[in-house]
């Protein structure tokens, strides 16, 4: 009886001790449930936050250029409901109180034009550098001299100008500008005035050189991306190295070679130091380019030159005028060689599947 | 799928070279030797045109520089124009200032929004014109952004300051870390990524830890492009910081930058002045070109070891 009775006890209190444990059991399942639900919640609102910054940082992008574009609009609101179209076509620049009158045109031929001499002879010299390097020197050369390329992109625009207005100005002008004068000067007037070395000529040179490095590199990426068997297949129909070059490299190449120039058709136009130092900078019709040896201005170097001196609101909002020009004038081309290089990169992975 | 491939093929850059080469090949053979040797010279030609130019330019840089080198030079305050004295201190000082805090603002905001574009963003419209428009803030005319610091800083705190100058060149910045970032992480495997989520840590751990980690030296180098390529900015700098012959006093005023100085220099008229110009272009160079061999010389070194691991 006693046995059984105890039994019953015992089994009774075993009973009740699983009910126990399977209370603490249950217990620290809810326990550890909620604690890692709680770690969980820590870790989502951890990564929430975490994204919440990361979606900041890349509005922040967004939010400077729609301050750029904001800026720059309203602070030439001024400058253009005082002239109007004649901002654009006008070619008078005087900030005299009283007098004052405010026309781009001069500035954004002489940017347009030194850009235009950039391209001209910066992106030949480009395009042959980058064919030399991706179709023609073996790898010994064109390693350290793409390597030193690529290093030159790096130098400060400020030196360039240096070096054109101390060294490259007598070269240009002994070489190129004073034998021309002596030999046409007389007779057609685009050689007749006397050179200096400060023009617009020599400015879109030197601009053209700047812009070598960095379109080079590019060019030479764009065309050792193009697939092997492509070249390959030139060359076994027995195509020579430039019938290679001209069908296999340039079609699957051209337009990324067309933002390339584009974009240093970008660095050019909206180049300053440089162009201040070495353009002469003319002011008002003077600014007109008739000569090849004719000092000139871009708007980029007549900001420089004023934006310290401006004399009233509507002097500085005339060249905050000149920048907006300027900021239009970059982002077409911009958007444009963006687009083409996109297309591109589409073309070539289609290509790739 | 095989036939849209095909017609891709064909939309794409022509393949037919048979056809191409044939209307090609039906000229006179030494016509065709004559133009492929004409290119080939002037490809050369440019070649080396383009190194006699820009080896013309270290060349006179280092040469002239050195010239104008001394310890005076590098640490005096300018001395009174056409006095002949005194050094570029202040220009030196103020542009590890200025180019300091434009880093320690554009590096942190590139690299997250890198971090977003290439982690948390898909093909949606706000991540892709995040992506064109900072493509398009990249080609923007330093100076338009030199006006824009100014309309929006200095006007509005009544002074040129270092604030001003290094938000205009935050600004020049961050496009250009936020693409180097976010196409150096899209290459960072996926099976790490994966490893990171099987082991239940959270996001930002894996990305923060294992992919940025993983990224490294890319990401450095944006960095470092960048600021090197913000250390010669000369146009906004001239309508946020001024330019000063003092040294650096508060976060508030005008301070020196070495393009500044270098542009100030040669406008000059004085001999001694054009040679402190070259000098302080040699510093400069040095400082950007030092920072970019250095950090070239080290990913040269960390492929090497790579490789040797991989070998």
């Amino acid at each position: 009886m006693l046995l059984i009775g105890n039994c019953k006890i015992i089994i009774a209190v075993l009973y009740d001790c699983r009910g126990v444990l399977l209370f603490s059991q249950n217990l620290a399942n809810n326990v550890n449930k909620k604690l890692s639900s709680f770690f969980l919640q820590g870790k989502r609102r951890g990564d929430k936050i975490f994204y919440i910054v990361t979606i900041g940082a890349a509005a922040y992008t967004l939010l400077m250029l729609a301050l750029i574009v904001y800026t720059v609009g309203d602070g030439s609101q001024k400058i253009f409901s005082f002239e109007g179209i004649k901002f654009f076509t006008g070619t008078n620049w005087n900030s005299v109180e009283g007098r004052e009158s405010f026309g781009a045109l001069p500035y954004i031929i002489g940017t347009l034009i030194s850009a235009g001499i950039a391209v001209a002879i910066g992106v030949p010299i480009s395009l042959g550098i980058a064919i030399f390097l991706s179709e023609m020197a073996s790898s010994k050369i064109s390693t350290p001299l793409s390597f030193v390329i690529e290093l030159l992109a790096a130098v400060p625009s400020i030196i360039y100008g240096l070096w054109a207005l101390f060294v490259f100005r007598f070269w240009i002008l002994n070489l190129i500008e004073m034998p021309l004068y002596n030999a046409f000067g007389q007779s057609i007037p685009f050689f007749g005035v006397t050179p200096f070395g400060l023009d617009w000529f020599t400015a879109g040179i030197v601009l053209g050189i700047m812009i070598i490095p960095i379109v080079s590199s590019i060019c030479r990426e764009v065309m050792r991306a193009v697939p092997n068997t492509q070249r390959e297949a030139a060359y076994s129909l027995g195509a020579t190295r430039w019938e290679t070059v001209r069908i296999a490299i340039f079609p699957y190449a051209k337009s990324g070679i067309l933002g390339a120039a584009m974009l240093g058709l970008g660095r050019a136009i909206g180049e300053t130091m440089l162009v201040t130092l070495i353009i002469g900078n003319a002011i008002g019709a003077a600014a007109i380019p008739t000569s090849l040896f004719s000092p000139s201005q871009t708007l980029s170097s007549l900001i420089a030159n004023e934006f310290n001196e401006a004399s009233s609101d509507l002097h500085l909002s005339a060249l905050i005028g000149l920048g907006a020009v300027l900021l239009i004038i970059t982002m077409v081309i911009n958007i444009a060689a963006r687009l083409l290089v996109s297309r591109m990169v589409k073309v070539s992975a289609g290509v790739k599947e | 799928m095989l036939r849209s491939r095909g017609e891709n093929l064909q939309e794409g850059p022509r393949t037919n070279y048979k056809e191409r080469l044939q209307d090609i090949m039906l000229r006179r053979s030494s016509r065709r030797r004559l133009v492929d040797k004409v290119v080939s010279i002037s490809a050369i030609f440019s070649v080396i045109l383009a190194v006699i130019l820009l080896g013309s330019i270290l060349i006179e840089v280092v040469i002239n520089g050195a010239r104008a080198l001394s310890i005076n030079f590098l640490t005096q305050p300018p001395g009174a124009i056409g006095s002949g004295l005194g050094g570029i201190g202040p220009a030196i000082e103020g542009t590890l200032i200025v180019v300091g805090l434009a880093s320690a603002i554009g590096a942190p905001v590139g690299v997250l929004a890198g971090i977003y574009l290439s982690e948390f963003a898909g093909n949606g419209i706000f991540p892709s014109s995040v992506r064109f428009f900072s493509d398009v803030l990249v080609g923007l005319p330093s100076i338009v952004i030199g006006i824009v610091a100014y309309l929006s800083l200095v006007l509005t705190l009544g002074s040129f300051s270092v604030w001003a100058g290094a938000l205009a060149l935050s600004i020049i910045m961050i496009p250009i870390v936020v693409r180097v970032t976010e196409e150096t992480l899209k290459v960072v495997p996926n099976s790490m990524k994966e490893a990171g989520h099987s082991l239940g840590i959270p996001k930002r751990t894996i990305i923060l830890h294992i992919v940025l980690k993983s990224a490294k030296s890319g990401v450095i180098t944006g960095i470092i492009l960048a600021i090197s390529r913000i250390a010669g900015e000369t146009a906004p700098l001239i309508m946020t910081i001024l330019g000063t012959d003092l040294f650096f006093t508060s976060l508030t005023g005008p301070v020196d930058a070495l393009p500044l100085r270098i542009w100030r220099l040669v406008s000059q008229p004085y001999q001694y002045a054009h040679d402190f110009g070259w000098g302080a272009a040699l510093i400069l160079i040095l400082m950007v070109l030092g920072m970019s061999l250095g950090l070239r010389l080290l990913a040269h070194r960390r492929r090497f070891k790579i490789g040797t691991i991989a070998a």
